[in-house]
């Protein structure tokens, strides 16, 4: 079929023009799929009008922008609004709690992971094994909304089980009003990612484990290799471009510390540590509605994460490591 | 497994026991760290309101009742926002993944001339967006504020779904296809009649995937349609509350709701409310996942290494 279909168009192309023969060709190639097209062009359209359709609205932020006029009565004011951002005490606030809170994040979620899935990876019962994971991924499927609550109830100062502890222990003489105190929100931030993501961020090392040739073990066992050296020798060297890779996935999120925990932990209290930067989006967009500020550090966001992800590739291919692209 | 084989011939030295231990007693500390705040919520929602104030609920409730579960779904607007969060869930998931397949089969034909241009402009969309000002006022533009479709329509697509979905009709034998087309099937019929049933395993994956996100968004409420309160989901009312709660952090919310139980008026307090809705709100997703396991694990570690 597809053959018969080649030689006709090659006959076409020695008798026609030269010049046109190569258009003729893809569109009389894509007439012939034309039940393809029908199933992909209706989702293109989409994709451009919500995914490509906003970025032009990038220029706000170098306008005076009223949502009430047309985009040709707009004033435009070059780089202001980021000289303003650049210039606000808030912004830098705002930029060191996003820093702080998703390098917090980052490697306590990648120490933990990669440590669990070499502790399961470890376990002889195969059904203690399963359970365990099936339990440990339950926190990934609640929404922050339901983790929210949960960890403000259990942080919460009369009722909360770690105040209780704590006291019981005699670590603290009275109870800590924990979300009520600046200083500690990085670390509940921390401690409920691990809580709600570390089961499934296991599932992608566990994987590459499986990767692994058994005979590798075998062989250090004869050679009388103990069980933490097996997974110091084998295993977390087999689990180098795993992680190499996902690290260059996650430094292009960096300016991304979430926003939901934020928000929904974040109290008048707390303010100071909790803002990050897509709450300050929100806020100056949204509520006070100052587009082209929100808009403007918007745009900081994606290109420092831009730049992020690709200096962190560009180090994994000068080291001859595994890379994104 | 084959761990398991050769650990039958190990002679099994006290190091190894030592560690077996340790690691045996973190795992199962471990559960414990993830389920408590769960289960202990389960029992606050299980427990009488006003004896809930007094604390020392841990793991099974003192004074059981249904009546949190009776006080909270007797409220009209609660059961409207479940009706909602239902709908948007059903519908989102068959819509997104039905739509999804269809482009992931697209692009998995590498006689399609359009393959590499469809797949290119739907992978740049995962490394920058319009961001939230511009998505708002697209949103706007579109009339869709206010509006029940704004829930299923921006989300139609996911593209690491896209490339799940992808890999796995790519590792379809050809023949299959072959055989189809010399029968004489076009794309729609290969499509519905031989890709669909044969991607299942995918397709429940995927759909877990939609189905959480869609059940648990609230952001989108809160964003396009919160002046719409027939339009609120289960997640959003929560998170009102929780909201309430936070905002009353100093001012003791307990001691509020001990004046509340004390007159006798009403016995739900925020506390249990919140424990209760909390429950409500997650209970479907915690029935389904267990069960779907094997093909998330699957479903997630072919986007990993593809995507």
């Amino acid at each position: 079929m597809q053959t018969q279909q080649e030689t006709t168009s090659i006959s076409v192309h020695l008798e026609s023009k030269p010049r046109a023969t190569k258009f003729q060709q893809f569109f009389r190639k894509l007439w012939g799929q034309k039940a393809l097209l029908a199933m992909s062009l209706p989702f293109i359209i989409w994709l451009f009008i919500f995914k490509y359709v906003p970025i032009w609205g990038w220029s706000m932020a170098f306008q005076d922008f009223k949502p009430a006029k047309a985009f040709s009565e707009q004033t435009w004011v070059g780089l202001k609004h980021f000289t303003f951002l650049f210039a606000d005490e808030a912004f830098f606030r705002v930029l060191r709690n996003t820093i702080a809170m998703s390098t917090i994040n980052l490697i306590l979620g990648f120490v933990t992971a990669i440590c669990l899935a070499l502790l399961l990876n470890e376990l002889r019962n195969a059904m203690f094994k399963r359970v365990v994971q099936t339990i440990s991924y339950m926190p990934h499927f609640l929404s922050w909304v339901v983790a929210a609550s949960i960890v403000s109830y259990t942080l919460s100062l009369e009722n909360g089980i770690i105040n209780i502890l704590l006291v019981k222990l005699g670590i603290v003489d009275e109870p800590i009003l924990w979300l009520g105190i600046g200083k500690y929100f990085w670390g509940i931030i921390g401690a409920s990612e691990v809580w709600k993501n570390l089961g499934w961020n296991t599932i992608i090392y566990l994987a590459a484990i499986t990767m692994i040739d058994p005979e590798q073990y075998e062989a250090a066992e004869i050679d009388g290799a103990t069980r933490l050296q097996r997974i110091r020798y084998i295993t977390l060297p087999a689990l180098k471009p795993t992680i190499i890779i996902l690290l260059i996935m996650n430094l292009g999120h960096i300016l991304e510390s979430g926003f939901e925990p934020q928000y929904l932990l974040g109290n008048p209290m707390n303010l100071d540590y909790s803002e990050n930067l897509d709450i300050f989006v929100l806020k100056y967009g949204i509520s006070m509605g100052n587009f082209s500020l929100a808009t403007a550090a918007g745009i900081f966001k994606t290109v420092v994460s831009f730049i992020f992800l690709f200096s962190a590739n560009s180090i994994a291919k000068k080291f001859g490591q595994a890379r994104l692209f | 497994m084959k761990n398991l084989l050769t650990c039958k011939y190990r002679k099994v030295s006290l190091e190894d026991r030592i560690f077996d231990a340790c690691n045996y007693t973190f795992m199962i500390v471990l559960c414990v760290v993830m389920l408590y705040p769960f289960l202990n919520t389960v029992a606050i929602s299980l427990n009488e309101a006003n004896d809930s104030i007094k604390g020392g609920i841990f793991l099974l409730p003192r004074k059981f009742t249904w009546y949190n579960y009776e006080h909270v779904l007797s409220e009209a607007s609660l059961i409207m926002s479940v009706v909602i969060s239902t709908l948007r869930t059903v519908l989102g998931t068959l819509i997104s993944v039905l739509c999804t397949a269809m482009v992931a089969y697209t692009i998995s034909r590498k006689e399609f001339v359009l393959r590499k241009f469809v797949t290119i402009t739907f992978v740049l969309t995962m490394y920058f967006s319009g961001g939230l000002i511009p998505t708002y006022l697209l949103m706007r533009d579109l009339h869709l504020i206010g509006s029940f479709w704004v829930y299923i329509l921006p989300g139609i697509i996911g593209v690491f779904n896209l490339i799940v979905i992808r890999s796995f009709i790519e590792g379809i034998p050809d023949s299959l296809f072959e055989s189809a087309r010399m029968d004489g099937a076009g794309d729609f019929t290969t499509f519905f009649k031989i890709v669909l049933p044969l991607s299942l395993p995918v397709l429940a994956t995927i759909s877990l995937f939609v189905a959480v996100y869609q059940w648990n968004s609230w952001f989108d409420v809160f964003l396009y349609t919160s002046s719409n309160p027939n339009l609120s989901t289960l997640q959003y009312e929560l998170m009102k509350i929780l909201q309430n709660s936070n905002a009353s952090l100093s001012s003791k919310t307990a001691a509020d709701a001990f004046a509340n139980a004390g007159a006798g008026v009403s016995i739900v307090t925020p506390t249990s409310i919140r424990a209760t809705m909390t429950i409500i709100a997650s209970v479907p997703i915690i029935m389904v996942y267990p069960f779907l396991q094997k093909y998330f694990v699957k479903g997630l570690t072919l986007g990993g290494v593809k995507g």
